[in-house]
């Protein structure tokens, strides 16, 4: 791949995209128009993430990749090996040792630090998108900061069903100002968004658009006094590392859809049973399968 | 005891040898050349180029073969090539009065300077398979050849233009917007609503223009002439200080003439919708003008009858195959995670419901 650039984009694309990045550092949650390049891979397969890593990677970083909390997941294997073909970085499964995390629909159950980026790829950045089409229209609405229609949307919801019917993608407010669509990520990770150490940077390629929150922005799921947001998760303990507090995937095991539950993040579960937790279905941890 | 799945990797790669396998087909064919492609599938190669928006029918014939014949799929190729590729400056703006045509009619005059030409046509064909095309053999005889003509071809459009009787189109300053390195932005120039159609999906745009014929915002189009050949391409070269050709290209333009019975702002007058399109291409670029009459709406100061062909925002964030398909498609990506937190959400509201009746029973 030695025709290509250092992480395939060119310079001048990188420094586009870099402008946009800190723009929207500087405004945190607000959605920055960028010029998205037409990428080696679809649409909807992580464009606007990997044009943003692409920006961000430097040859000392170590990369890891993550779909669906899983870094080995099909998507997150062609992406992680598009990086290693195009830039040569240093891969990693493990949270803690990756300088550069990107991810699809989860935030990584370990604590993230300073030292990290997390980037999001994002379908859909805008949060009113499915209460207005028009983009014209949104634009304007987040600028007058008129966000009357998502909380009348939230009330309906606890009108109608007793509850806010939203289940990832949950929206929220960044530092009192811009509701921001954290990307299809489950609600049970929102908390993780506020406060957090990292840098959180979100691209969305087809839709042209770059959002942040930098270190330690406060950032709020939106709710009502008296219907407060909860963060939830199926109501099981992980059956290979016995985690109760990490977000599962259910898993149908036989023809009379007998089901277990396990960790999404397949670090976390890995890092648990290696620490010697096991959970019901388990097998003790080795070295092999990591 | 429960393995997790894992083995992504070794799933791509033997699903990639898979499918190059299934490309190549039963190997007691012999493999079709990108030549052959480009000799024999030139509508095809040329669909590829214009939705590409890169001229060049080696590479598009390259990328339908490694398609397999899927054309978005080729477009897409091109697509993700094309972003590669330096930039050295823009070329002079193409003139189409001095197109080599190969096809010319127009459907409001019955002859004009330049003549009808009907040129390489299906349209008048009658759709009856072609069992001699299965056996092999003998091409068709060549075609009988009349010397060129020599001179430029006038656009009709503009001898309705002397008489006043068609709006005109004042030439507009400065450097065009590029929607390939600018991020779309609403309303959009006409510069820009054009460069979109022009890499636009046929198909899409085929369905909107056929819209308006039925009566979604119908503009009553006729085709005032529809040209196909090769135009030549300049560059001004700093440097030199000078112009200097570069090549040619081949390109489908269409104008239509559209009746307008005048309104608050304009008189009445015929008015125009243009499609430019690479290659012989010419339900696209008829198909393009259409629209693009349609989107024109606000300048003419018609009315506005919520018809989609009107609707700017609709109209160019949709008709990119190579973003549709891509968005389309990766639903069938793992979705896990927000399924999972669905699956919860729905067996919550389903027990409380269920609490619900029982506590009103």
């Amino acid at each position: 791949m030695s025709e290509y650039n250092f992480a395939y984009l060119d310079e001048e694309t990188k420094r586009m995209i870099r402008r946009a990045i800190l723009k929207a550092l500087a405004i945190p949650g607000y959605q920055v128009p960028f010029a998205s390049r037409e990428m080696p891979m679809p649409y909807g397969w992580g464009t606007g993430g990997v044009q943003v890593t692409a920006a961000c990677l430097i040859p000392e970083d170590r990369l890891k990749v993550i779909d669906q909390g899983a870094d080995d997941t099909t998507n997150a294997v062609s992406i992680r090996q598009f990086f290693e073909k195009t830039a040569g970085v240093a891969v990693t499964e493990e949270t803690a040792r990756a300088s550069l995390i990107q991810t699809r629909h989860r935030i990584p159950e370990m604590p993230l630090t300073e030292d990290q980026i997390l980037v999001y790829q994002v379908p859909i950045p805008e949060p009113l998108r499915f209460l207005e089409p028009r983009e014209t229209e949104t634009r304007k609405m987040h600028a007058l900061e008129e966000y009357g229609l998502m909380h009348v949307k939230l009330y309906e919801d606890i009108s109608r069903h007793g509850t806010i019917s939203t289940a990832y993608a949950y929206p929220v407010r960044v530092e009192g100002r811009y509701v921001m669509d954290p990307s299809p990520i489950p609600k049970f990770d929102n908390p993780k968004l506020s406060d957090c150490p990292a840098i959180q940077l979100f691209g969305a390629g087809r839709e042209q658009r770059i959002y942040a929150l930098p270190p330690y922005s406060r950032v709020v799921s939106l709710d009502f006094e008296d219907h407060p947001f909860e963060a939830s998760k199926a109501d099981a303990d992980c059956a290979l590392c016995g985690a109760g507090d990490s977000y599962l995937d259910e898993v149908i095991v036989d023809d009379a859809g007998g089901r277990i539950f396990v960790c999404s993040d397949t670090d976390h579960c890995r890092a648990r049973r290696a620490a010697g937790h096991l959970g019901a279905e388990g097998a003790p941890y080795e070295e092999a399968d990591a | 005891m429960y393995v997790a799945v894992k083995g992504g990797e070794r799933a791509i790669d033997n699903a990639h040898a898979w499918l190059a396998e299934e490309r190549r087909g039963d190997r007691d064919v012999p493999e079709l050349s990108v030549a052959q492609i480009r000799e024999q599938m030139t509508l095809a190669v040329n669909r590829v180029m214009a939705e590409g928006s890169l001229y060049d029918p080696d590479l598009s014939a390259l990328a339908i073969k490694q398609a397999r014949g899927d054309l978005i799929e080729a477009v897409f190729l091109i697509r993700a090539y094309r972003t590669t590729l330096p930039r050295f400056g823009a070329t002079q703006p193409v003139d189409t009065g001095t197109m080599r045509c190969e096809r010319r009619i127009s459907a409001t005059f019955k002859d004009a300077p330049g003549g009808q030409v009907l040129g390489p046509t299906f349209d008048y064909t009658h759709r009856l398979l072609d069992f001699a095309l299965a056996a092999e053999g003998e091409g068709p005889a060549p075609a009988s050849e009349a010397p060129a003509r020599a001179g430029d071809v006038p656009h009709v459009a503009g001898f309705l233009g002397r008489e006043g009787l068609i709006q005109p189109e004042p030439p507009v300053d400065g450097v065009p917007p590029d929607l390939t390195r600018q991020s779309m932005e609403l309303p959009a120039s006409r510069a820009l609503r054009l460069q979109a159609l022009a890499r636009g999906d046929e198909g899409f745009l085929l369905g909107l223009a056929y819209s308006t014929q039925r009566g979604y915002a119908r503009n009553h189009a006729f085709v005032g002439e529809l040209r196909i050949g090769a135009v030549a391409v300049e560059m001004e070269i700093p440097e030199l200080g000078f112009t200097i050709e570069l090549g040619e290209v081949v390109l489908t333009e269409c104008e239509t003439v559209n009746q307008f019975t005048g309104s608050k702002t304009e008189p009445p007058q015929f008015t125009r919708g243009y499609g430019l399109v690479f290659g012989q291409t010419e339900r696209k670029a008829i198909a393009m003008a259409l629209v693009d009459r349609a989107l024109r709406w606000k300048d003419l100061g018609e009315e506005d009858r919520g018809a989609p062909a009107q609707d700017e925002e609709f109209v160019l964030m949709h008709c990119d195959n190579i973003q549709a398909t891509g968005f389309l498609e990766h639903i069938k990506l793992p979705h896990y995670v927000d399924f999972q937190s669905e699956l919860e959400l729905i067996r919550k509201l389903r027990r409380e419901a269920g609490e619900g009746r029982e506590a009103a029973e």
